[in-house]
């Protein structure tokens, strides 16, 4: 893999540090008038979520981190695993529990996720932000109730709970935004 | 299409050029010559943290086109003129730095600078007061710290004489991570430390002059003779942001000699390539510089400050990657 030059660092480049993937966030370059020159980064562990700051000698290099986003159709769970396609090579992968992390309880076939690669390896795994699920389970509607913001839990055809309004129906499909897991509206069919 | 409009809007550079008018009525007024010195020079720098953007030109008498340096400041050139008697001096102009990029950095960039025979010290921080507040109509009185209170007051430590591993430890309870200590030296922490500690805590509203930076930083001051780990140097600080930057200059060839050699040696070490020593210098220092005093002061970084703008970018039409 490329090193790159302290000049070359810039807010997205992927970096390797202590044996861990790095997405620099921000770079600042900071540099006395007459002194040395640093670059003063925010990075973000892709593996951990975790943000860190890190100080560069302003000229120093470091390893880039192999990682890409690549968008992949999720096929099937296997139990173990849940494999993924790319559309136009038609290639396979397959992703871990750990790489799917919140995702896969909102999976059912078909959507295409970001998954972003590291050595070729999924790390992390993007659902759609809005996906569109039938409830297989929550107490009957109350008709009519459409103000109040009182809400009561529904589980989706994935097996997710959501928390829904009273007036939502079994049967019925909404719409969620997996990034907060909120139920967002309605869907007629 | 190619992006081709300015960074800055046009109001801000109206109101550039109307801070440029009241600077040079300032020096006009105080009867401060306005000169001009090349931009492409036979000699750059020594200083092992800049760099000086090189071109070719061909000249009269050559064969070939020959290696130019573009001036990091116009130090060297305006110090020719006082040993030539030209009296005070000021120069406003480009000046070139490589690789210094970012929100408060640009590789080319407005320096504006003064030379004062007669006045010390002190009496040019007072006339950069002065003309600061001219320039920018902020009349707030400055604040004077020495770098050794500085660090002491908003570091914990002692710059001058705090040992090396205190001042590591310091940084690393700033929560400052170094990509790889090792190989920085004990200015460099103080750098790291000044720039990433000290400097954000300097009073947001009064400019700030930091005094007295330690003999290892000197560049081209003349050392204090009361205290020899001090040189006769000043930053000026506005919002947290260094603004200029102030010497009593060093008037004496052979030590200004001595000062470019140990850079070169310092840049060997580095794996840098050592830098021509500029010859035409070090003659006009033997045949006398005056006693004077000089600031160079980043007029980009002036007039960002002073119409709040959040970057460079926003105080000059184009910025490198527009030029």
């Amino acid at each position: 893999m490329a090193t790159y030059s302290t000049n070359e660092f810039k807010a997205g480049l992927k970096l390797l540090i202590d044996g861990d993937p790095y997405n620099i966030l921000e770079n600042e370059y900071v540099k006395p008038g007459k002194g040395q020159a640093f670059n003063r980064v925010r990075l973000r562990n892709l593996k951990t979520g975790r943000v860190l700051e890190r100080t560069f000698k302003s000229g120093d290099t470091c390893e880039g981190a192999d990682v890409v986003d690549t968008e992949l159709q999720y096929l099937y769970n296997d139990g173990e695993f849940w494999h993924f396609m790319n559309p136009e090579s038609f290639e396979q992968i397959a992703a871990g529990g750990t790489a799917m992390a919140d995702a896969a309880q909102w999976l059912k076939g078909e959507e295409t996720c970001i998954v972003t690669l590291w050595n070729g390896v999924p790390m992390t795994v993007q659902p759609p932000i809005f996906v569109t699920l039938q409830i297989t389970d929550c107490e009957p509607g109350v008709r009519g109730d459409t103000v109040t913001g009182a809400t009561k839990p529904a589980k989706v055809e994935t097996g997710a709970t959501v928390k829904v309004p009273l007036f939502v129906n079994q049967g019925e499909i909404i719409k969620i935004d997996t990034r907060t897991g909120e139920y967002m509206s309605r869907v007629k069919e | 299409m190619p992006d081709w409009r300015p960074s800055a809007e046009l109001a801000v550079l109206r109101a550039r050029a109307r801070m440029l008018a009241r600077l040079r009525a300032f020096f006009a007024g105080r009867e401060v010559l306005e000169v001009e010195t090349p931009v492409l020079c036979n000699a750059g720098v020594t200083d092992p943290h800049l760099i000086n953007p090189v071109t070719t030109c061909l000249l009269p008498g050559d064969r070939d086109p020959r290696r130019l340096y573009l001036q990091t400041s116009p130090e060297y050139a305006m110090k020719r003129l006082l040993a030539a008697g030209s009296g005070a001096i000021y120069q406003v102009g480009k000046a070139f730095r490589g690789g210094e990029t970012g929100r408060y950095h640009n590789p080319e960039f407005t320096l504006v600078e003064w030379y004062r025979p007669g006045l010390d010290y002190a009496g040019i921080m007072a006339e950069t007061a002065a003309l600061v507040a001219e320039v920018t109509g902020r009349r707030a009185p400055e604040v004077r710290l020495s770098y050794a209170e500085a660090f002491r007051r908003h570091a914990g430590i002692d710059p001058l004489r705090a040992p090396l591993p205190a001042i590591v430890e310091r940084a690393a309870a700033a929560g400052i991570g170094v990509s790889d200590p090792g190989r920085l030296q004990r200015d460099d922490w103080l750098d790291l430390l000044l720039s990433h500690v000290v400097a954000p805590q300097l009073s947001a509203d009064r400019p700030t002059f930091l005094t007295g930076f330690p003999a290892s930083q000197a560049a081209l001051a003349r050392i204090l003779p009361a205290d020899p780990a001090v040189a006769a140097r000043f930053e000026l600080f506005i919002e947290g942001i260094e603004v200029a930057n102030g010497f009593q200059e060093l008037t004496d060839a052979g030590e200004q000699r001595q000062r470019f050699e140990e850079d070169n040696r310092r840049r060997t070490m580095a794996g840098l390539p050592e830098m021509p020593i500029d010859e035409r210098l070090l003659a006009a220092l033997e045949a006398g510089l005056p006693e004077c005093s000089g600031v160079a002061l980043g007029f980009d970084r002036l007039v960002m400050i002073t119409l709040g703008l959040p970057s460079l970018r926003d105080a000059m039409a184009f910025p490198a990657d527009l030029a």
